[in-house]
């Protein structure tokens, strides 16, 4: 019934804007007619019919047209009648503020609310937003030298938060302006990061260099003829370049990974004989830190979708950190399962060391590159700081999950879900 | 905001007071918040373009001044009219001490890094300076709402900002103790610091005019004044050489 009212109405429009388009030759028509019965002397039985026949020509073609085209221009006039500023400005999903010639706010939206609040219709813009930058755009677009314009607004408080905010006119005459926020703030924090890595890369590298460089001063000064101290400082010397090798080594890799964002679809991966390999690669680390790699391999097929290159490395890093921080514990055990009960089947691999066990405020963060829970240790045991956040990149290459379950004292477990298709 | 007067003209005179009043607040915001990010980046240039930035302010102050005046004798206000133009004298005054103590911690931001300083030593002064920036942004926010039975907050915050000066003091003491080398930075800091105080209570005054303007009763009777630093002394046993 909506819709047959609506029809109704469309076809009286129809009509109305055919009559109005038509205003000129109709009412010469008109006038052509009233001329020829006052001059003519025509009686009025001729007059009538000729009216009606001037008024059915106009009306007739109006259905006409309906049926014939124009059908695209009549939609859109029809939609946007429908619409109404609210419901557009509720539809957009950034803080959206309607506001007049005064500045004074006429309607804002819901996301508008919620991210800067106390603004209501009536209060000013321009006593809200006071920053410079702000005030600048505003007296721009208010002034009607330029139809729109767009700036960088940064608020620091509450929280930082970075917007690209563009004014503009609506329409011709309304005399109302809009205004859109458009949030840049996780840009630029994705920014402050790189940044933050590239310090944090060059101040790793720099301390064993600055190591180094302190040592050959005393090679060459106070320690020119002692043999053993000589000695001595070598051994520190060469152990420092092996650091500095160890991280170039990681953070190629990392660029590595981060230069081919894709993984190559179709080949398949035996786990069992990649975790193989890396358990008996690793095995002179193993005898070294007297710990003994137990194995817990299930039966049947282990095969992944996957690259062995990179999967080896994700193994070879968990393992290596068992071997290394769960050394007390005395045995490393690696377990493969197939877990099907999962929403995703796949294949779990455990690298479970029963060593002092990471403390429980450091688990979400110990992915991240150069975090390290104790940098004592660390460095004495050969760390870089990147292996697990090569695993975890690798991993999130493969689809693949990686959980940390640890108890301090009990040890830790780094445990790989790989979506087996 | 305020009702409608017959002459258009009037309306559009407060108007322009009240954006006049925004646009120095926002300046003075945006100077203080450069000035400690000035000091704690060690950035001379941007320390410059603070203490450039003042004049801003000072003719801001100058132009409400004159058109306040000039209001009040070519329309004779009346009740709200009156104190909402009397209130503008007084914000645009404090907005002004305000840029002025941002613009003096800008010149001393030489003076403290001139030498490479631990960034722990303006950890304390980053966080007075939010306290501070957040009642002064909260204060012109309630000049825009008229919203002042949530003024309260101002109170609170001001009680904050002066712990937060004493505990600060106590500090920057501690340091200068530990090795004389540390005091010429650390003096210059108590001067920030001291300024940045100085900027919440010019908030405070600001909440206070706001109030006035809008139920045109003084706010309630002030407590006694919280910081502490008069009592602060550390009795220092220092090293015999």
């Amino acid at each position: 019934m909506a819709d047959r009212g609506a029809d109704d109405k469309g076809m009286a429009q129809a009509f109305a804007t055919r009559l109005r388009n038509g205003r000129w030759p109709l009412l010469a028509g008109l006038v052509a007619i009233l001329v020829v019965y006052v001059f003519a002397g025509i009686s009025a039985y001729v007059l009538l019919p000729a009216l009606a026949l001037l008024l059915g020509a106009a009306l007739l073609p109006a259905g006409v047209a309906r049926q014939a085209g124009e059908n695209g221009a009549a939609i859109e006039a029809i939609g946007l009648q429908r619409l109404s500023g609210e419901y557009l400005a509720a539809a957009v999903a950034d803080p959206l503020i309607i506001f007049d010639r005064a500045a004074t706010i006429v309607h804002a939206n819901a996301a508008a609310f919620a991210a800067f609040g106390g603004i209501a219709p009536g209060i000013s813009l321009a006593l809200k937003f006071r920053a410079p930058e702000m005030q600048t755009l505003l007296d721009s677009v208010l002034s009607g030298d330029v139809a729109s314009d767009v700036v960088d607004y940064t608020e620091k408080l509450p929280v930082e938060r970075a917007y690209r905010v563009s004014a503009s006119s609506v329409g011709h005459g309304t005399d109302l302006y809009v205004m859109v926020f458009k949030d840049q703030s996780e840009t630029r924090r994705i920014d402050r990061m790189r940044a933050d890595f590239i310090a944090n890369a060059s101040h790793e590298l720099r301390t064993p260099l600055a190591s180094i460089s302190g040592f050959i001063e005393t090679l060459r000064g106070p320690a020119r003829n002692d043999p053993a101290a000589r000695d001595q400082f070598l051994q520190i010397m060469q152990n420092q370049t092996g650091r500095m090798a160890r991280l170039i080594d990681d953070l190629l890799s990392l660029s590595r990974l981060e230069m081919k964002p894709y993984l190559k679809p179709g080949t398949e991966v035996d786990l069992r004989q990649t975790v193989d390999g890396v358990i008996d690669s690793l095995a002179p680390l193993a005898r070294e830190n007297n710990v003994v790699i137990e194995r817990d391999f299930a039966e049947g097929s282990l095969d992944v979708p996957g690259d062995r290159d990179e999967l080896f490395q994700v193994f070879e890093n968990l393992l290596e950190n068992a071997c290394k921080y769960g050394q007390s514990g005395g045995r490393v055990v690696v377990s493969i399962a197939r877990s099907d009960a999962d929403p995703e089947p796949g294949i779990d691999v455990t690298i479970r060391d029963f060593g002092p066990g990471i403390p429980e405020e450091h688990i979400p963060r110990i992915t991240e590159r150069f975090y390290r829970i104790d940098v004592e240790t660390s460095r004495t045991q050969k760390g870089t700081g990147l292996g697990l956040s090569i695993v975890k990149h690798i991993l999130t290459r493969h689809n693949a999950r990686l959980s940390i379950r640890s108890e301090v004292g009990k040890g830790a477990a780094f445990s790989v879900h790989l979506p087996a298709h | 905001m305020q009702s409608v007067h017959i002459v258009s003209a009037y309306d559009e005179e407060l108007k322009y007071l009240s954006k006049r009043i925004a646009a120095m607040g926002g300046h003075a915001e945006r100077m203080v918040e450069q000035a400690i990010t000035a000091l704690v980046n060690a950035d001379p240039g941007l320390a410059q373009k603070v203490i450039r930035d003042d004049a801003v302010l000072d003719e801001g102050q100058r132009e409400i001044d004159d058109k306040a005046i000039i209001i009040i004798a070519k329309r004779q206000p009346m009740a709200t009219d009156l104190r909402e133009i009397v209130g503008a004298i007084r914000i645009s005054a404090d907005l002004e001490r305000v840029g002025d103590l941002g613009k003096n911690v800008a010149k001393r931001v030489v003076a403290v890094t001139d030498g490479r300083q631990p960034t722990s030593l303006f950890r304390g002064l980053e966080a007075l300076a939010n306290l501070a920036l957040t009642q002064l942004k909260e204060v012109l926010d309630v000049y825009a709402s008229r919203s002042v039975d949530k003024i309260g907050f101002v109170r609170d915050r001001d009680d904050q900002i002066d712990a937060m000066y004493t505990s600060l003091f106590r500090e920057l003491l501690t340091y200068m103790m530990e090795d004389p080398r540390n005091i010429t930075p650390c003096t210059h800091l108590l001067f920030c610091a001291k300024n940045i105080e100085r900027i919440g209570d010019h908030a405070t005054n600001i909440a206070e005019t706001i109030y006035y303007i809008v139920t045109g009763d003084q706010m309630p009777a002030e407590r006694p004044k919280g910081d502490k630093t008069d009592q602060i002394s550390l009795s220092a046993t220092l090293p015999v050489k």
